[in-house]
């Protein structure tokens, strides 16, 4: 029997008992009731106290969210989703009282302390008690969201110290309103899309960040994202903005328990960078795939865009998708400022039934401005993946320049890859570049690793992270090594 | 123990279009500790199909016949539970890796044989102070370890790295499958050495080879003709030279 074909069945056999992170968390919570209309989105809104023009900008967008139909072009299927059969609110029963991190839910503290998210700053600080062989991790301040809202914020004094906001964009828009009111919603306006217009109307949580004029943010800043609860979507919010000569690194990580219904998640992402700015936002997406028979697991719908407002700005998106059902999923680059640069490298990977339409859009307005794309697609099991971009060169943008790859590679006979881009030129001097490639792992390469001593994991494993090392090296360092440790379990359960 | 390896009546075949076709049809050989042998004949006999084999390649179908690694029955075992036991293939054509770093996979194979092994795993700087000595011995520039495994490696500097990989991996049954094609005078010198550093009461070797050349350097205990799928002969190193002068025309009117 050919190794390739072993190798999947044996990791077939495995299933998705490889999914670590599907344990529930038992807690006291406090749901809004199912369904949606203006009076859930008020009670949303009175939860979160939030200002009179939040509530009308809410509801703006639930108008427009129902006139809008479900995009249907993407390459993905699943059966309608029932709007009205989802809470729209979830949050931990907390007691009263503002809480500092001593005060937050020890089950909370457990469950990320289970998922390998350090919240405890003291701990961190110290930085004793490196194991060994592994690398003194650098402080990372984390906004931990668990379903709709935000339990904890590390490291924000070191921030403020250093004049950044990083906090709950619930409590952004209530101590920054001005800040908010001026970016949310410039990026991704509130009818943007189907998705967006529904996150824009019931969005509970997620974080801000606000990096001042010349200011490097000091450490890395991270949200984790944990749906728990049964029936409930996740709509979370992110905003961030940079202005003129500042820099910031980010990074989100998601999780869910393993589930037999599938859960919505749809987020919204805007970045604004201005003059000089930077902005490095890097995904690890693991939700719930559903288990072996395509049952259960997370629809991922996200619209994410940043604007590079200013000359010489600079947005990068690297993402590493592994989990959820379904994604659908266009982390985007508005290129307005002259000389700015748009970068999106991606891993995506898909395993038993699971579905992923995703890519990028590289809008070039300004001149001179310049995208990079680098996607690298991995299907295995009965799974389906498409590459879907668009590179679109507007008649100022003279002197635009894009360069896009995406490469495919099979595991096993059963699976998909598609490659879906667009272009669109209206500048003469624009120079646009498209290269793609579609492999398989071949049995000479299982045979060669095995040969030397390796297990047909650690080989599939070694082959893979060697096809995805162009976007891996793009990420923060210790989130690569992790990278790389979760890419050999999705394959270990979604591929051969 | 009086032998290694040892292979009894062993028959192979191969799926084709046609359906099965019968490459090896009843090996005999044995292999003491200690001792390298050689295996010469013409193209298409089956050499490189019993290096496979041996190794656990899975597009071949055993039909008959055994081949005992140590007393265990190795055709039973999983190609990585061979090479923990000791068996070592150089490729005849070494296997590119995109992307995949050298020196990570080295280290990643040598970790799991000893792993298997139940030997401690070294550590980056253990590791790299034995890959370090291995390269210098081999001709071998640093800068090979930093690029991806075998990618855009000439001919020689891919078996030269095969050799590597055998040092590295301490096999006590090395089989090497026309290792010594297409090098030149000095890349051959230098693969021999790297096999001669390895001689040990604990090192046996299976040398596939057309040429005379290599078994000079190393000096085989034994030479056997391998012929349409078996063993038709097995003699001294005289053997060798004998083939060299007279081609295996005589042999295979005799095994006829």
């Amino acid at each position: 029997m050919p190794a390739v074909t072993e190798t999947r069945e044996q990791v077939e056999k495995l299933g998705q008992s490889s999914y670590k992170w599907g344990f529930e968390t038992d807690i006291e919570m406090d749901f809004a009731p199912k369904g949606l209309n203006e009076d859930i989105i008020r009670l949303i809104s009175t939860r979160k106290e939030e200002p009179e023009w939040m509530l009308e900008w809410r509801l703006e967008a639930y108008r427009s969210w129902l006139k809008m139909k479900e995009p249907t072009w993407a390459h993905v299927s699943y059966p309608p989703i029932d709007y009205q059969d989802a809470h729209y609110y979830a949050a931990p029963k907390k007691k009263a009282g503002p809480k500092s991190l001593d005060e937050v839910d020890p089950e909370l503290l457990r469950t990320y302390e289970k998922l390998g998210i350090p919240l405890h700053e003291q701990a961190m600080l110290a930085g004793v008690e490196v194991p060994e062989g592994e690398e003194a991790r650098l402080p990372v301040a984390v906004d931990a969201v668990f379903d709709s809202v935000s339990v904890a914020t590390t490291f924000r004094k070191t921030l403020s110290e250093a004049g950044v906001i990083f906090c709950p964009i619930s409590e952004a828009i209530r101590d920054y309103p001005d800040l908010v009111r001026q970016y949310l919603g410039s990026v991704v306006p509130v009818a943007d899309n189907f998705f967006a217009a529904l996150n824009s109307a019931v969005f509970t949580d997620g974080s801000f960040v606000f990096v001042p004029k010349g200011v490097r943010c000091p450490m890395e800043l991270s949200t984790y994202f944990r749906i728990n609860a049964r029936n409930t979507g996740q709509f979370e919010r992110t905003l961030i903005v940079v202005e003129d000569g500042a820099s910031v690194s980010y990074l989100e990580g998601c999780t869910a328990p393993m589930r037999d219904e599938n859960q919505l998640h749809a987020a919204v992402v805007e970045l604004v960078a201005m003059e000089d700015a930077k902005i490095k936002y890097s995904t690890v997406q693991n939700w719930y795939p559903g288990d072996e028979n395509g049952r259960g697991g997370i629809y991922n719908f996200v619209t994410k865009r940043g604007a590079c407002r200013g000359a010489r700005s600079r947005i990068s998106w690297t993402q590493v998708e592994t989990g959820s059902a379904v994604t659908w999923k266009y982390p985007s680059c508005i290129l307005q400022g002259e000389g700015s640069v748009g970068e999106f490298y991606s891993v995506a990977v898909t395993n038993n039934h699971q579905q992923a339409d995703t890519g990028t859009k590289m809008i070039h307005l300004g001149r001179n401005t310049r995208s990079t794309i680098i996607a690298k697609t991995i299907s295995a099991g009965k799974s389906d993946s498409t590459y879907r971009g668009q590179v679109k060169i507007m008649p100022k943008a003279s002197g635009a320049r894009n360069f896009t790859q995406c490469d495919s590679l099979l595991i096993g006979d059963q699976c998909g890859a598609h490659t879906v881009p667009y272009i669109e030129n209206r500048n003469m001097t624009a120079r646009v570049e498209h290269e793609a490639t579609t492999s398989k792992i071949s049995e000479d390469q299982m045979f060669y690793c095995r040969q030397r001593g390796l297990s047909e994991e650690d080989a599939v494993g070694l082959i893979v992270n060697g096809f995805c090392k162009d976007v891996l090296k793009e990420l923060p360092m210790e989130f690569a090594v992790e990278a790389q440790k979760l890419l050999q379990i999705s394959l270990e359960g979604s591929v051969g | 123990m009086s032998e290694l390896l040892k292979i009894s009546g062993l028959h192979a075949s191969i799926e084709t279009e046609g359906g099965p076709k019968e490459i090896l049809r009843g090996v005999d050989l044995v292999i003491p500790p200690g001792e390298v042998h050689a295996i010469m004949g013409p193209n298409g006999c089956g050499k490189s199909t019993l290096s496979y084999v041996l190794a656990g390649r899975e597009d071949y179908e055993v039909t008959a016949g055994e081949a005992l690694f140590k007393g265990r029955d190795l055709l039973e075992m999983e190609p990585e539970e061979r090479a923990a036991a000791g068996v070592f293939l150089a490729f005849q054509t070494p296997v590119e890796l995109p992307g995949v770093n050298n020196a990570n996979f080295l280290r990643t194979a040598v970790n799991a044989v000893r792993r298997a092994r139940g030997e401690a795993e070294l550590d980056a700087v253990g590791f790299l102070k034995a890959v370090r000595a291995a390269t210098k011995n081999l001709s071998m520039s640093d800068d090979m370890l930093k690029r991806n495994v075998n990618v855009g490696f000439s001919g020689g500097e891919k078996k030269r790295n095969e050799v590597l990989q055998m040092t590295m991996l301490k096999p006590t049954l090395a089989i090497l499958d026309e290792t010594d094609s297409g090098l030149d005078v000095d890349a051959l010198k230098i693969v021999a050495e790297g096999v001669q550093n390895l001689r040990s009461p604990d090192f046996s070797a299976l040398v596939i080879t057309h040429h005379q050349k290599l078994l000079d350097y190393l000096g085989p205990d034994r030479v056997h003709v391998m012929a349409k799928g078996r063993i038709i002969r097995s003699g001294g190193p005289e053997l060798a030279k004998q083939i060299n002068e007279e081609g295996y025309t005589a042999f295979l009117k005799e095994a006829a």
